[in-house]
C-alpha cells in the first residue's frame, strides 16, 4: 500500500499534464489571494482622460472604457472566478457525494429516486436552472453560484454511486459489515478513501466547468454585478468596443482559457496517476 | 422488445410530467406571487390584482398546473405580458432560427469530432495525435461566446465574408440565412467538437485493443478497413452517450451565442422575457428546452438498441 502511494506520486510528478496543470492552477490560486491585499493598478478607479487606451508600460493589457487597469481587473476577477467555482463545487461535493454515498449503500427505493432525481437533473443544463433562478431571485453572484451548485450535485451523485457500487463488493466491506460496524461508519471508514481519487478528478473538472459557466452567465449580465470585476463581464462589454479596442476581447478570453486549460491539464495528469486501467492502456 | 419499449416510454411520460411539476413549483409556487415579480416593486394594489385575475393566479393551485400542461400539450401556451402575443406565436417564429441552428452545430460537431478523433486513435502516440489532442484540450477551454467574439473579429470585421450579427431572415433566401447562421454555429460547435474528438478517440482506442479487430486483420484487412468497420462501429455508443448530452448543451449554448450574435431565436427570447421579467415565457421556453433535452435522451436510449444488438437481449432478460 505504501509502495503504491509512492508510485501514484511518482507517476504525478512525471506526468507534463500534471506538472504544467499545477503550475498554472496554483499561479491563478496565488494571483487570486495576492489581490485581496493588492493590484498593479487600482481595478475600480475611473480615469476617462486614459479611456480605452492600448497595452503599456504603466497598463500591460491596456484600459476600458472607464480607464480602468485591464490586468488588475483580470487579477481581481481570478479571485471572483475562483470564489464562486470553489463554493458551486463544494455544493456539489457537500451534497453529491452524501447522496451518492446513500443509494449505493441502501440501493433498493432510495437508490432509485436519487438516481432518477440525479437524471432528471440533468435535463437542465447548468445555464438553463441560471436562466430560471435569476428570472426569479434576479442576477448575482449568489445566485449564479447556486444555479451551477446544483447542477454539480448529480454529477458528484452518480459518480460516487457507481464507483462506491464497485468498493462495496470487496471482501474488507463484508468483514467490516460482519464486525458489526455501522453503514455510515463503513461508508466514511471505508468508502470515502478509496473513491477519494475519482472524485479528485472529477473536481477539478467540475471547477473548470465552473469557471467557463460562471463567465457564460457574468457574460449574460446574470452572475456577478457591477462595480465587481469578472471576466465574461468584461467580455460583454468588451464586445460593444469590438471595432475600436479589439485588445479588451483579447485579454479576458485568454485569460479564461488558460486557467480552465490549466486545471483540465491537472485533472488528466491526475486521472492518468490515479486510475490504473487508464495506465495500462497507454 | 415491445416490453423495453413500453418501459422505456413510461419512464420518459413520468420524467416529462415531473419537469412539468418541478418547473411549474419553482416558477409559480416558490416565489410568492408571480404577478408581483413580473409588475416589480411599487406595483399598484389594484394592478396586481388584475395582473392576478389576468393569469389566473386567483385559481386553485391545481386547477392552474392542470391548465398550464393541458395549454402545453394543446399549444395554447398562454398570452405573454410584455409582447401582447400568444407564447405559442413567439416560440413558433424563433424556433425557425434556434433549430436549424442547434441542428447545423451538430452536424458541424460530428464532422469534425469523430474523423478527427478516429484519425488520432490510428496514430496513437505520434506527431498528429498529440497535435489532435493538444487541439482537442485549448478547444474545450476555449469558452463559446469568446470564440465567437474572435470569429466575428476575424470573418466579420476584418474579412467581412460573413454578417457580425443579426438574422436575414429564411424569406430572403436559405442563402443569407445560412450566412447569418454561420459564424455562430461554428462558435457552438467548436468546444463540442472538441469533447467529442476526445471520447471519440479513447473509445476508438479502447475498441482498437479488442480481439475482434486483431482477428479482422488478421483475416487480411487492412488497417483502415478493420477501423472503421469494426473499431469504429463499436466504438460509437461512448459517443453517441455523448452527443446525446451535448445537444441538451447547444440548445443552452443557444441562449449566449443568439446573444452575441443577436440572432432572434429562443435563447435571445428567453433573455429578453428573464430582463423584461415575462414570467410566462421564461416557464413556457424552460418547459420546451428541458422537454426537449429528455426527449433527444430517450431517443439516444432507443439508438443504443438499434446500434447494439446485445443490449436489446440484456434488456428482454432483465425483464
Amino acid at each position: 500500500m505504501h509502495s503504491d502511494g509512492i508510485e501514484v506520486i511518482r507517476r504525478v510528478l512525471i506526468s507534463p499534464s500534471f506538472l504544467v496543470g499545477a503550475i498554472v492552477t496554483l499561479c491563478f490560486v496565488v494571483i487570486a489571494t495576492v489581490t485581496l491585499f493588492w493590484t498593479p493598478q487600482s481595478w475600480i478607479d475611473i480615469d476617462i482622460a486614459n479611456k480605452l487606451a492600448r497595452p503599456s508600460l504603466a497598463h500591460p493589457f491596456g484600459t476600458d472604457h472607464f480607464g480602468r487597469d485591464v490586468l488588475s481587473m483580470l487579477m481581481k476577477g481570478s479571485h471572483n472566478s475562483i470564489v464562486v467555482a470553489l463554493v458551486a463545487v463544494g455544493i456539489g461535493v457537500g451534497l453529491g457525494v452524501p447522496l451518492g454515498l446513500v443509494a449505493a449503500s441502501r440501493r433498493g427505493w432510495i437508490d432509485e429516486i436519487v438516481m432518477r432525481a440525479a437524471d432528471f437533473t440533468f435535463a437542465f443544463p447548468a445555464l438553463l436552472s441560471a436562466v430560471m433562478i435569476t428570472a426569479l431571485a434576479g442576477p448575482g453572484a449568489v445566485n449564479s453560484i447556486i444555479a451551477i451548485g446544483i447542477f454539480n450535485v448529480p454529477v458528484f451523485a452518480r459518480l460516487t454511486r457507481g464507483a462506491a457500487l464497485v468498493v462495496l463488493t470487496q471482501d474488507y466491506i463484508a468483514a467490516a459489515r460482519l464486525a458489526g460496524r455501522r453503514e455510515i461508519r463503513i461508508a466514511i471508514e471505508h468508502l470515502l478513501p478509496n473513491i477519494a481519487s475519482v472524485l479528485i478528478v472529477q473536481m477539478t473538472i467540475q471547477f473548470a466547468l465552473a469557471i467557463l459557466a460562471e463567465a457564460g452567465l457574468s457574460y449574460l449580465g446574470l452572475g456577478t454585478q457591477p462595480p465587481n470585476p469578472s471576466w465574461g463581464k468584461m467580455l460583454n462589454e468588451a464586445q460593444t468596443m469590438i471595432y475600436i479596442a479589439p485588445h479588451l476581447v483579447i485579454f479576458p478570453g485568454v485569460t479564461i482559457a488558460i486557467a480552465v486549460l490549466g486545471l483540465n491539464l491537472l485533472g488528466d495528469g491526475l486521472r492518468d496517476a490515479l486510475d490504473p486501467r487508464l495506465r495500462r492502456a497507454r | 422488445m415491445a416490453l423495453v419499449l413500453a418501459r422505456r416510454f413510461a419512464a420518459l411520460a413520468v420524467t416529462l410530467v415531473a419537469a412539468t411539476m418541478i418547473i411549474f413549483l419553482i416558477m409559480e409556487i416558490l416565489p410568492g406571487d408571480p404577478a408581483a415579480i413580473i409588475l416589480g416593486v411599487g406595483a399598484q394594489p389594484d394592478t396586481l390584482a388584475a395582473l392576478r385575475a389576468e393569469l389566473g393566479l386567483d385559481l386553485p393551485v391545481g386547477t392552474r398546473y392542470g391548465r398550464w400542461v393541458l395549454g402545453l400539450v394543446t399549444g395554447d401556451l398562454g398570452q405573454s405580458y410584455t409582447y401582447s402575443v400568444p407564447v405559442s406565436e413567439l416560440i413558433g417564429e424563433r424556433i425557425w432560427v434556434s433549430l436549424p441552428l442547434a441542428l447545423i452545430s451538430m452536424v458541424l460537431t460530428v464532422l469534425i469530432a469523430i474523423p478527427a478523433g478516429v484519425f488520432a486513435a490510428s496514430r496513437r502516440g505520434r506527431l498528429a495525435d498529440t497535435g489532435v489532442s493538444a487541439l482537442a484540450q485549448i478547444g474545450i477551454a476555449i469558452p463559446n461566446f469568446w470564440f465567437a467574439m474572435l470569429l466575428i473579429l476575424v470573418f466579420a470585421v476584418s474579412l467581412g465574408w460573413a454578417p457580425a450579427g443579426g438574422f436575414a431572415g429564411w424569406d430572403q433566401g436559405p442563402g443569407s440565412a445560412l450566412r447569418s447562421l454561420a459564424l455562430p454555429a461554428i462558435a457552438l460547435a467548436l468546444p463540442q467538437a472538441a469533447i467529442l474528438t476526445r471520447v471519440t478517440r479513447s473509445s476508438v482506442l479502447e475498441t482498437l485493443g479488442e480481439d475482434y479487430v486483431r482477428t479482422a486483420r488478421a483475416k487480411g484487412l487492412t488497417l483502415n478497413a478493420a477501423l472503421w468497420r469494426h473499431a469504429v462501429r463499436n466504438a460509437l455508443i461512448p459517443v453517441v452517450t455523448i452527443m446525446g448530452l451535448q445537444f441538451s448543451f447547444l440548445l443552452a449554448g443557444t441562449i449566449i451565442i443568439e446573444n452575441v450574435f443577436y440572432l432572434p431565436g429562443l435563447g435571445r427570447l428567453l433573455f429578453q422575457a428573464i430582463a423584461q421579467r415575462d414570467l410566462i415565457v421564461v416557464k413556457d421556453l424552460v418547459v420546451l428546452l428541458a422537454g426537449t433535452v429528455v426527449i433527444v435522451n430517450f431517443l439516444v436510449d432507443l439508438a443504443y438498441l438499434a446500434l447494439d444488438p446485445r443490449l436489446r437481449q440484456a434488456h428482454a432478460h432483465a425483464l
